[in-house]
């Protein structure tokens, strides 16, 4: 026969009761601090992963081909000669022949696009980076873990725990990783993660004169990316890959490859 | 069974190897793998905090203008206020972290202009872009356009 | 570089040592299915060679992984895919598949086969070759009927659990490439089965032409309706894998999908000596013509010899460049499908040629050694 219920406080409950008041009081030892002398508690400018939710916006009718990103990443993350985290492809579409639009990135853009004056059909620039896929192919392939998402959705390479396989190289519809030539890991643009997580922005959108390129935090219900993705048409590169890219372009045309 | 196990007792002795084999790599793996593996994800977690710990090179524009707030107040109203200042002028956090010791240099608007403003098909067309041999010829853009005010 | 591709395309990622490695446990897994057919299927025919097969499926096996870790960036963190593997990854499981089959498979395999002899070698002889046959025996030196009776039943067991995990083994290397959406040269969900029946040809091709060397080294006549056989079974596994890839270029000429177009080039440009003139003409129909002449037509025992002996060395070549085909062709287009590469090879680097052809020799080495130390043969006592 089990005995009933019993309403008065037990020993548990005493010492949970007990905690709570401790660490609350604590708490609230701190909030009043911060309220009485105005010094914010040492926490309160950390960067906390979890309001974050990392993507960048591109619009294709503000890039200018000046390659300012390009230089600026290279510059920023000590990107190798003849390898790129981000770059900048040059099309030309021919009305007659939508299917072949000729392309060209020289170096990647790294030192801008020969000027040329086309007559006929159309011409513009596309920016390209990781796209910091939500369903990466990249951190699905990777054997060990040395790639992976972070929980602001970044996608990152740990070149401390890296292989070298280059399985991941392989695994990117987008072209976006390479082998560094010296660590000999993978390596692919990392958002400038250093700098996003101290309320900086990323190298490549500092430094475009346009402003083409822009950080967003999907996240922050302020951020200016809500209202392009609603007002704009927008794209993201080979939808039909299903890697739910994270990098969105504003007028991007269908002959971007 | 007794007669089983002695006709049999290698495959025992095997047994037993294997089994070895496997706890000896077990402690191994207990004592090879990273402390942070797996804390947030198939993945050190330490590598997140050492990625955010590299240095930056570009200070961003906020740290210019709080010293050089005469530049940023004209620019601010002039047509290139969407630039950031290391945009032209490099990148500058070295110098915004100790400005004596690391000089800020002044980029050449004989080459510098002509990376963003010459004339390119594929630029939009809203865009200001020149044929530089047209407009001015050999003479430096600075010369007519001061950079942060560049309307004349 | 031709045309426009990404940036990070124009430089290959994976090398011969890459186009080696699924050549390599291909011939480990053919080499397997043929000892398989003697032990569970029991084609007496095929018995004399069950322990060669097993032997020359040891030695590449232990090869295996050597282009691999020559390849790797940093492989002195290869054992990570065993500490942290990521269930995710096609790579990282294969790890687990590769151990599995040599331990529990192959070793165990060939241990249980051999004991008595291994247990014979270490009551016998002297010096060293005592400690090394001691070791074998692991403390056991029971081969009494009983107990090789066990052996008997545990090995075939070990044998048919083999089948699979020879699929497995090869199949994976296979899908590993085809499961990566990115390059639609690759992915296909026939790649595991068209790796898989090439592996099957390559494997039996190598053990017949090893049969046939090693016998000639001893001057010893190889057995013919052994020889008959194993080139049937070749005949019909090459028929097989020959369809299959014909199926994977008829599925893609027929449904045009947005790859085809660059692909189709490639195949008629860059890859035309290697895939049409190479592995298709004279690494697939002309042994199957040979193989095939030799059942329709009565020819003499050295004539067909002769026959069996061309059409194995031209598979060999053949499965060698369909890998290419499979590994390099992958990655000389550009995933743009606006321009193509090429392939520096290069001599005497990591991943150069001279690398790789000693990799391709090591086996042959290995096999001498295993063949020294665990002959297949019962010498007939003198």
């Amino acid at each position: 026969m089990k005995p009933p219920p019993s309403n008065d406080l037990n020993r548990r409950d005493l010492l949970a009761g007990f905690g709570k008041f401790i660490i609350l009081s604590g708490a609230a030892r701190v909030a009043l601090e911060a309220a009485t002398t105005g010094v914010p508690p040492p926490d309160a400018d950390k960067y906390k992963a979890a309001q974050h939710w990392w993507a960048m916006t591109i619009d294709v009718g503000r890039c200018i081909g000046c390659g300012n990103c390009v230089r600026a990443c290279t510059k920023e993350n000590g990107v190798p000669a003849g390898y790129f985290r981000t770059w900048v492809e040059r099309y030309h579409v021919n009305d007659a022949d939508l299917e072949h639009p000729v392309v060209e990135s020289p170096n990647g853009g790294f030192d801008g696009f020969k000027p040329k004056q086309e007559s006929a059909g159309k011409s513009f620039f596309v920016p390209k980076l990781c796209n910091h896929c939500v369903d990466s192919p990249c951190v699905q392939s990777c054997p060990v873990g040395a790639t992976f998402e972070s929980p602001d959705g970044v996608v990152l390479v740990d070149e401390k725990y890296c292989l070298g396989c280059r399985y991941c190289i392989q695994a990117c519809p987008y072209g976006c990783r390479y082998l560094h030539p010296t660590k000999k890991t993978a390596d692919k643009c990392s958002l400038c993660y250093h700098r996003i997580t101290k309320g900086l922005t990323t190298a490549c959108c500092e430094a475009c004169p346009t402003g083409a390129r822009q950080l967003a935090n999907l996240k922050n219900p302020a951020d200016p990316v809500h209202e392009f993705l609603r007002s704009n048409t927008v794209q993201v590169l080979k939808p039909h890959m299903a890697t739910r890219p994270k990098v969105f372009y504003k007028d991007l045309d269908g002959a971007v490859r | 069974m007794k007669t089983l196990l002695r006709e049999a007792g290698h495959l025992v002795r095997l047994a037993t190897l294997g089994a070895l084999l496997l706890i000896l790599f077990l402690l191994v793996r207990r004592a090879v793998v990273p402390p942070s593996f797996g804390k947030y994800g198939h993945y050190r977690a330490a590598s997140l905090e050492e990625i955010a710990a590299r240095p930056a090179s570009f200070a961003g524009r906020e740290a210019c203008e709080a010293c050089h707030d005469d530049i940023a107040t004209m620019k601010r109203e002039a047509r290139h206020a969407r630039l950031g200042c290391e945009a032209c002028h490099g990148a500058l956090a070295a110098h915004a972290e100790d400005p004596s010791s690391n000089k800020a240099t002044k980029p050449d608007t004989a080459t510098l202009c002509v990376r963003c403003h010459e004339a390119d098909s594929a630029k939009p067309k809203w865009f200001p872009q020149v044929v530089s041999s047209e407009h001015m010829g050999d003479v430096p853009c600075g010369s007519c356009h001061n950079p942060h005010k560049p309307k004349v | 570089m031709q045309g426009f591709m990404y940036p990070n395309e124009v430089e290959l990622q994976w090398s011969i040592l890459i186009v080696l490695y699924p050549y390599i446990t291909g011939l480990v897994a053919g080499a397997f299915i043929l000892a398989s057919l003697a032990r569970i299927f029991n084609i007496a025919a095929v018995r004399p060679i069950y322990r060669l097969s097993l032997l020359t499926a040891l030695a590449f096996l232990l090869v295996a992984p050597l282009p691999l870790q020559l390849h790797l960036g940093h492989p002195e963190r290869s054992f990570e895919m065993y500490l942290t593997p990521h269930r995710t990854s096609a790579m990282a499981m294969f790890g687990f598949v590769y151990l599995w089959y040599l331990l529990v498979v192959l070793l165990l395999e060939i241990w249980l086969d051999y004991r008595g002899d291994i247990v014979l070698a270490a009551r016998s002889r002297r010096g060293p070759m005592k400690w090394i046959y001691s070791a074998l025996t692991l403390g056991s030196y029971n081969i009494a009927p009983e107990s090789r009776r066990i052996d008997d039943t545990v090995g075939w067991v070990v044998t048919l659990i083999g089948i699979p995990s020879a699929f497995l083994l090869h199949g994976y290397v296979g899908f590993i490439f085809g499961s990566v959406k990115a390059n639609p040269w690759w992915s296909t969900p026939l790649m595991p089965v068209v790796f898989l029946f090439s592996a099957m040809v390559s494997g039996i091709a190598m053990v017949l032409l090893v049969y046939r060397v090693s016998m000639w080294l001893r001057r010893r006549e190889p057995d013919t309706a052994c020889l008959d056989t194993v080139a049937r079974y070749l005949l019909y596994i090459f028929l097989i894998d020959f369809s299959l890839e014909m199926l994977d270029l008829v599925h893609r000429m027929y449904e045009a999908s947005e790859s085809f177009r660059t692909l189709d080039f490639m195949v008629h440009t860059k890859l035309f000596g290697s895939q049409v003139v190479l592995q298709i003409w004279l690494g697939t129909l002309l042994p199957i013509a040979l193989l095939a002449v030799t059942q329709v037509i009565r020819l003499s025992v050295p004539a067909r010899r002769r026959l069996y002996t061309a059409a194995a060395a031209l598979t060999l070549v053949g499965i060698f460049a369909m890998r290419w085909n499979v590994v390099i062709g992958g990655q000389l287009f550009s995933k743009s499908f606006l321009g193509y590469t090429t392939y520096k090879m290069d001599f005497a680097t990591r991943e150069g040629l001279l690398p790789a052809i000693a990799l391709m020799i090591l086996p042959f080495a290995i096999l001498w050694v295993l063949l020294k130390l665990l002959p297949p043969w019962r010498e007939k006592a003198a």
